[in-house]
């Protein structure tokens, strides 16, 4: 219950209800959408949009630009430490 | 699935390593103890278990597994009251799955489904509502479990009741709240964790501001975390540079998940339905004041506590258990003399043998009984 699982929007089934379809990993299920619509928008803009979903409400759309920003610190990281090992190996040579 | 893949890759795991041993050298030679990170939630800490995180550390730096288990901290009092409602005839009591094997005084809900309640999981608390559309006649009570992630569920939930005027649905409200367990976890004098990896989908919900006064006051760095081995990883790393530059900062790790501000809508759902409860027990950690929640007046008619005048029990924890020294990082979980004797996964004694999520199951699962590492 604590963790969440990531799905995608594929339709709203009540846009009063604020409820949409989500397909997680193949399961499609009706979710709350309410924490994660945006004001003035209509829900119809979330469709497609991946979603992190908990007991049966989204609670946050999954920002693909954080998302790869992050992995590529990650992999900026790796990069770094493959010159470190070579500044070692030269160190020791 | 989105962003969960990229997250496991092991080479950039390796990399991450290598860096987190080149800080810990340079921290290593300045310290007489172990630099101890506590990773609040049980979530990260059943993925530093699942990937064996805990065993590639160099051995200057330890994780402590924190509080963040809510399927842990039940108390078994609050056990036995939801036993006690799933009793009544007229009741359909739902439950999380997690809290099912939970044993209170006398046994678990799952035992009480067994000698004839009726108890049923559900996934969600919608599909408890939709429990008491479908049966009229009878009264649906919903256990509700969990942080600041959950309580907004609920919270819309009551709001959807209300709305459809929803007479025989009611909730055993049992949400609890991270900070002022944070607060009075630090506030102990033996209290020996340097840094935290902070929770990532309880940040989700409030943002990161309510941290600041960990890094402020205690001067400590915290650093939220995402769920995968490398979030795991990195937020390690961030908290480590912080203490090697002696910096005490809140940070973001998981930035495609948790926005600085929180979600405005969630905030507003649990500002709208629930109240701070006065006292709240913690299995293993006793009453923690102002770390509960309860509903306000004006959704009195759906707090199943008030609907059938529950008179609440309350049990003390098994002396022989240590789940508090484990909680506060104080010893490991096969330093607790019940650790695979009379506390294992088959028969919980401890809480944080209850749930996958607990430190002690976890570490059961992953490095058996024998290992005191």
């Amino acid at each position: 219950m604590c963790l969440g699982i990531p799905g995608r929007i594929t339709a709203i089934v009540d846009e009063q209800a604020m409820l949409a379809e989500v397909d997680v990993s193949g399961v499609r299920r009706q979710v709350d959408v309410l924490c994660v619509a945006e004001q003035g928008q209509p829900l119809a803009s979330l469709v497609g949009a991946w979603v992190l979903v908990h007991v049966g409400f989204a609670m946050s759309r999954i920002d693909e630009a954080e998302a790869l920003q992050t992995l590529r610190v990650l992999a900026s990281m790796d990069e770094l430490a493959g010159e470190l090992d070579a500044m070692r190996t030269s160190a020791q040579a | 699935m989105r962003f969960v893949k990229e997250f496991r890759d092991p080479h950039l795991a390796e990399a991450l390593l290598a860096r987190i041993n080149h800080v810990a050298e340079r921290i290593g030679h300045r310290r007489a103890r172990p630099v101890t990170v506590m990773e609040v939630c049980g979530g990260h800490t059943h993925t530093i278990f699942r990937y064996g995180l805990d065993r590639r550390l160099p051995a200057n730096i330890e994780f402590a597994h924190g509080p963040g288990c809510p399927v842990c901290v039940l108390p078994k009092g609050r056990i036995e009251d939801a036993i006690a409602l799933a009793h009544r005839p007229d009741v359909i009591f739902t439950t999380f799955g997690d809290a099912m094997r939970v044993p209170g005084g006398r046994g678990s809900l799952l035992q009480a489904r067994a000698a004839g309640a009726d108890v049923r999981m559900v996934y969600s608390p919608l599909d408890a509502l939709a429990l008491a559309r479908a049966n009229p006649e009878r009264q649906v009570v919903f256990f509700a479990l969990g942080f600041e992630t959950t309580a907004p569920s609920t919270a819309l939930t009551i709001l959807r009741a209300g709305a459809e005027n929803i007479g025989n649905f009611s909730i055993m409200c049992q949400h609890i709240t991270i900070i002022p367990t944070l607060r009075a976890l630090l506030a102990q004098p033996d209290f020996t964790v340097d840094g935290f990896i902070g929770p990532g989908h309880v940040s989700m919900v409030i943002g990161t501001d309510p941290y600041a006064f960990i890094a402020r006051d205690f001067r400590r760095p915290l650093v939220v975390a995402g769920f995968e081995p490398l979030d795991i990883l990195h937020s390690l790393l961030m908290v480590l540079r912080q203490i090697e530059a002696g910096e005490a900062r809140v940070e973001n790790q998981y930035a495609r998940v948790v926005a600085a501000q929180g979600n405005k809508a969630a905030i507003a759902a649990i500002e709208r339905v629930y109240e701070v409860r006065a006292e709240c027990e913690w299995r293993g950690l006793g009453q923690i004041a102002g770390s509960g929640l309860q509903l306000r007046a004006e959704w009195a008619g759906f707090d199943a506590e008030k609907r059938f005048a529950m008179q609440p029990h309350h049990l003390a924890d098994l002396e022989q258990c240590r789940c508090g020294d484990v909680l506060t990082g104080r010893i490991k979980p096969p330093q607790c003399q019940s650790f695979g004797r009379a506390c294992a996964p088959d028969h919980p004694a401890g809480a944080l043998m209850v749930s996958s999520e607990g430190a002690c199951a976890a570490y059961y699962e992953y490095h058996g009984v024998g290992e005191a590492a």
